[in-house]
């Protein structure tokens, strides 16, 4: 306990943190939330006439609901995390699983796991891209002069190709390249925590099982993932959080048209739409869509607490 | 189930690889445990014990050596083929599980014909339950049990597959005091109830005398003695296993036998029929002491500690090993708390004599004779207790120009055990020789008593250490007559 006439002190060593939390966090979200509920609030707009130029109202969120692409971004968004959080996880636990079974080579491979994780985004994405598309003229003729290796593979093994993300590719196709890329850039991290997890579980645990009698498989479902759960629910909770706020690794691999050339913004997500929506001036309108991204949000970790609660063994 | 261990032996590769050495945990140990018996495995740690219930259990292979459960050989066997039901030392219950889960863990294993109906479970695991006495608690997670409970827990789940041998791995070393002499004795009700053969690890010397039908006394991987506790008490066959046993330890004295007589700090003390004159090491029980005005033995009062039923005399002898003397005698028995002198006789059943091999932290003085010397260094031969003699080299320093080769040099130090290489560390007093070569010597060259002999490591069959520090060598017990 620092005694009263030392408080100052504290508060003395804390003021940076503090005065740039208040600066660049809680002020921003006081006036999201302000803006938010200002009517076609425009910063411009704002800067000519002043800021009580603004009637209050819910304008903007009735603006965004309506608005025909935010549906389009938010289906694209819950879809990506629909399938890239469970799949990353399962994936993930495989690996750390094997991982943490195996002695020689286990802290290189340890490494490599880790590789993507200090790899930007926007060049995993561009890499990505190059794996995945063709080169050529497309359109009636179909004339490709090149395939990108997810293509020279599938029609090595005489599956022909596909057109994952050029010119008239198909919806499904282009998800897919997407989920691909997010689960192998989440795997690194969750990795790591799930790797961490295993290696602290007392290994008597499995001692005792085997003396049981206890097959692999039981031993998994009812040993090592019960006494992982906890660090299963941090990472399918922190997987979804980022889920919602996927961006840039959409723009890593469709650049910024999020989407194929003749579909352009087809794979938006909902930081896309804040995005779009501030280049377009329409700050209200982004304030009140980064309102309604953060009520998901908290929504689905409600719930995925909700549900950790009964699962989880801590 | 009679349990039979052949010539049982663990040996695990070194951790340092540069030497490429190895650790014996367990060297050749046969025995065979009676049905429905309760041993003891005790000893100080790193003696092989723990490793030794591991093999039992199939958790760890043996390197060499047999197992048989009744007539299986079960060496080969994984743990879960051979029934045996094992209790850890930290009990390892899931903790996810309730206690009901976690008994009735081992039975959902069960595959084709021994598989039960989720009725027969219940009811093997409320009756597993009920013979540790927690059928109450089923419904708890294990961290809502104190120590004693979880340790029934976890004694309730080795024993509700009905195994054929219950190993528990340092059982009661997690309780305190009042639950460990509590459990213990529920140990020893589970197991006459149930008449399963059990072994039980222990560090703990009463707690092992307390409740095994035998005791098995272990040592750097070999065993020292196997018997029923009082027996390997009143008779230990080496001065380890008398040190090891009892509380408070047994007083060791550095003595001296001469015509028959036992001699301890120059006053005969006792009449030892049988034994050649030579020097010896006298263990002697704190329950040995009888109190007397003529004593035989007079030792410095250094203090009196009244415990009630008995009285502790605190003395000192110079002849002592330890600091204090300490001996146990009856409370009606009056000694005068400011006498400077306190005299006993002995009670010969108590004291023990033992043959003197090595002085008591292992070091050894042995006689080398020198091999070859040159600027390289000196090679000293050390040992006539191997048949492959151990070599000593790199010796280089001041003095060495004192030595040639085939001189007779007195070397003190430790032998240790590398994986079955002998190592020894010490130093050649080069004093002797020094002397019988002064002249030779340079003034400025002052004579080197402690030249460091860096460690050296020879391979060999039967190794000095086997012979030495595995204990066949250790002080053995001299046996005289007792009156």
């Amino acid at each position: 306990m620092v005694e009263s006439k030392h408080q100052w002190k504290a508060w003395l060593y804390l003021s940076p943190a503090i005065i740039l939390l208040l600066v660049f966090t809680v002020w921003p979200i006081i006036n999201t939330v302000r803006i938010a509920f200002l009517e076609g609030y425009s910063a411009q707009v704002a800067a000519a006439k002043g800021e009580f130029a603004f009637a209050f109202g819910i304008g903007n969120f009735k603006k965004v609901l309506v608005y025909k692409h935010f549906l389009t971004c938010l289906g694209n968004t819950m879809l990506i995390c629909v399938l890239t959080v469970p799949l990353s996880t399962m994936i993930a636990l495989l690996i750390a699983v094997c991982l943490n079974s195996i002695k020689p080579l286990q802290r290189a491979l340890q490494t490599i796991y880790f590789l993507p994780y200090v790899t930007n985004s926007i060049a995993i994405g561009m890499v990505f891209a190059a794996m995945f598309s063709m080169t050529g003229i497309f359109g009636a003729t179909e004339e490709i002069s090149s395939y990108g290796i997810v293509n020279n593979i599938l029609m090595a093994l005489g599956l022909g190709h596909i057109n994952w993300m050029n010119a008239g590719s198909s919806y499904a196709a282009n998800i897919a390249v997407m989920v691909v890329y997010i689960v192998w850039n989440a795997l690194p991290f969750k990795i790591l925590i799930l790797l961490g997890g295993l290696q602290s579980v007392n290994k008597q645990y499995y001692d005792a099982a085997k003396v049981d009698g206890t097959s692999r498989a039981r031993t998994f479902w009812r040993i090592t993932v019960p006494l992982l759960s906890p660090m299963i629910a941090y990472v399918v909770i922190t997987g979804f959080i980022g889920g919602f706020k996927e961006y840039s690794s959409i723009v890593g691999v469709f650049g910024e048209a999020m989407g194929p050339v003749h579909d352009p913004g087809r794979l938006n997500t909902m930081v896309g739409f804040i995005y779009d929506a501030l280049e377009g001036n329409n700050h209200g309108r982004a304030s009140a869509a980064a309102l309604i991204l953060f009520a998901i949000i908290f929504v689905v970790t409600m719930l995925n607490l909700w549900v950790s609660k009964k699962k989880v063994h801590y | 189930m009679k349990v039979e261990l052949q010539n049982l032996t663990k040996i695990f590769p070194s951790r340092n690889k540069k030497s490429g050495g190895q650790v014996v945990a367990v060297n050749d140990f046969t025995f065979t445990i009676p049905d429905g018996k309760l041993i003891g495995l005790l000893g100080p740690s790193g003696c092989g014990k723990s490793t030794t219930l591991y093999m039992i259990c199939g958790l760890q292979k043996p390197t060499g050596g047999k197992i048989f459960f009744g007539d299986d050989d079960v060496t080969d066997l994984s743990p879960e083929n051979r029934g045996v039901g094992l209790v850890f030392q930290n009990y390892a219950l899931y903790p996810h599980m309730t206690v009901g889960q976690n008994i009735m863990f081992p039975l959902q294993n069960l595959k084709g014909a021994d598989k039960l109906t989720k009725e027969e479970m219940l009811d093997r695991t409320y009756e597993a339950a009920k013979l540790v006495q927690i059928e109450e608690l089923l419904d708890r997670k294990p961290s809502e049990l104190s120590g004693g409970q979880q340790q029934r827990v976890a004694i309730a789940r080795a024993l509700v597959k009905m195994p054929r041998v219950l190993l528990l791995d340092e059982p009661l070393s997690n309780l305190d005091a009042r639950l460990r002499l509590q459990t213990r004795e529920e140990i020893r009700r589970i197991q006459r109830e149930t008449k399963i053969t059990t072994v039980f690890v222990t560090h703990d010397q009463e707690e092992a005398m307390s409740i095994s039908d035998m005791i098995v006394v272990m040592k750097l991987g070999v065993v020292q003695q196997i018997g029923a506790p009082q027996d390997v008490y009143d008779d230990p066959h080496n001065m380890f296993v008398a040190r090891f046993l009892g509380t408070p330890p047994i007083n060791i004295f550095g003595g001296e036998v001469k015509k028959e007589k036992l001699y301890i700090n120059g006053e005969a003390v006792l009449d030892v029929k049988g034994i050649d004159d030579r020097e010896v090491y006298v263990g002697i029980r704190p329950e040995g002491f009888v109190p007397a005005k003529n004593g035989k033995m007079k030792c410095k009062l250094s203090g009196i500690e009244v415990m009630g039923r008995d009285v502790s005399i605190i003395s000192t002898n110079p002849a002592a090993r330890s600091a204090t003397i300490r001996s146990i005698v009856d409370a009606d028995c009056k000694v005068d708390p400011t006498a400077e002198t306190v005299a006993f006789n002995l009670k010969p059943h108590k004291v023990f004599v033992f043959s003197k091999n090595e002085e008591l932290d292992g070091t050894k003085t042995l006689s080398g004779t020198v091999t070859s010397a040159d600027e390289n260094g000196i090679t000293i031969t050390v040992g006539n207790l191997t048949d492959k003699p151990v070599f000593i080299h790199d010796l280089t320093g001041d003095g060495a120009e004192n030595v040639s080769v085939g001189d007779t040099v007195v070397v003190s130090g430790k032998l240790a055990n590398r994986g079955g290489k002998v190592e020894f560390s010490g130093t050649a007093d080069l004093l002797s020789l020094g002397k019988a070569k002064t002249k030779k010597q340079k003034k400025a060259a002052p004579a080197e008593d402690g030249l460091r002999i860096d460690p050296v490591v020879e391979e060999s069959e039967k190794t000095l250490y086997d012979a030495l520090a595995l204990g066949e060598a250790t002080e053995q017990r001299l046996y005289f007559e007792v009156k």
